[in-house]
């Protein structure tokens, strides 16, 4: 199955900060369910796709060694729907990381404007630690990894902040 | 400066308001965190990164919340807290009130020891230090 909720990176700087793109378009099959006739993006998984940016932010910092599962939602507020067509922008900053977890800040934009804001928990647990968890690294798939890695060659020509 | 207990009741009332979604009225001296204001396992985690942030204070692991030593079964028989468990919490957690846990050593009261007044307690140690 295919969970990956963000498109591009468009801006990443290990440790600090990641942004990452999501474009809404109707070629998606959940649209059509949500709602029918009134396709909207379901703010919960504009969460999903902030996670999936601080998450990787976070795991990346310590070079994928755990697996990094969202623990808390400290603060959520989505304030505008997106519909297709529309561009999601997330903005995560890594505010702290320590070998328990990791804290991040976020901001969700629609087409440029701040339309919420998510600050997460990530938990750090070392593949094999918990027996109630599968014994590999789960969280970080080949999906994901491909993902940072289509966005590093671009951050090579410095076409982006590297820091 | 030192810091008055007051402020740091102030700042502690904010991390456990925003941490636990709980009113500040709620925030008393006595109230248990996990009892009174409802936090859960995580938001032990939260409150310790919010007390860093909010006091510019380490917080090492296990030391404001020494939940790792119940796994212990030196320290743990059965559902109850053993006495070599109870003296270890005793120096673990000067800050805390064990009166009630010595006279009733259940490992489900442990809990109980996580009050705002303990958290006031242990913080005021860390500036102090």
């Amino acid at each position: 199955m295919r969970w990956i909720w963000i498109d591009t990176f468009v801006d990443f700087v290990s440790g600090r900060r990641a942004s990452a793109l999501k474009n809404v378009t109707l070629a998606e099959e959940y649209l059509h369910d949500h709602m029918p006739g009134h396709p909207v993006f379901p703010p919960t998984l504009m969460l999903e796709g902030m996670a999936q940016t601080a998450g990787i932010l976070v795991g990346e910092a310590r070079g994928f060694a755990e697996n990094v599962i969202l623990a808390k939602i400290r603060r959520a507020e989505i304030n505008d729907y997106a519909f297709p067509g529309d561009q999601i922008r997330y903005d995560a900053v890594l505010d702290s990381l320590d070998d328990r977890a990791g804290v991040t800040s976020g901001t969700m934009h629609k087409n440029g404007k701040v339309v919420g804001r998510a600050d997460m928990i990530f938990s750090h647990v070392r593949p094999g630690e918990s027996s109630e968890l599968p014994p590999h690294n789960f969280v970080f798939t080949e999906q994901f990894m491909r993902l940072l890695a289509a966005f590093r060659p671009r951050a090579a020509t410095g076409s982006t902040d590297a820091g | 400066m030192a810091v008055s207990r007051d402020e740091v009741f102030a700042k502690v009332r904010d991390v456990l308001s925003d941490a636990l979604g709980v009113d500040q009225e709620e925030v008393s001296l006595e109230a248990t965190l996990q009892g009174d204001l409802g936090a859960e396992s995580i938001d032990f985690l939260d409150i310790v990164f919010r007390l860093e942030k909010a006091f510019s204070i380490k917080i090492p692991k296990g030391e404001l919340f020494p939940d790792e030593m119940l796994n212990n079964p030196e320290y743990v028989e059965g559902d109850r807290i053993t006495p070599a468990g109870l003296e270890k919490l005793k120096q673990a957690l000067p800050h805390a009130d064990l009166t009630k846990l010595e006279a009733k050593p259940f490992v489900s009261k442990m809990p109980d020891l996580f009050t705002v007044r303990t958290i006031i307690n242990y913080v005021e140690s860390k500036l102090a230090a």
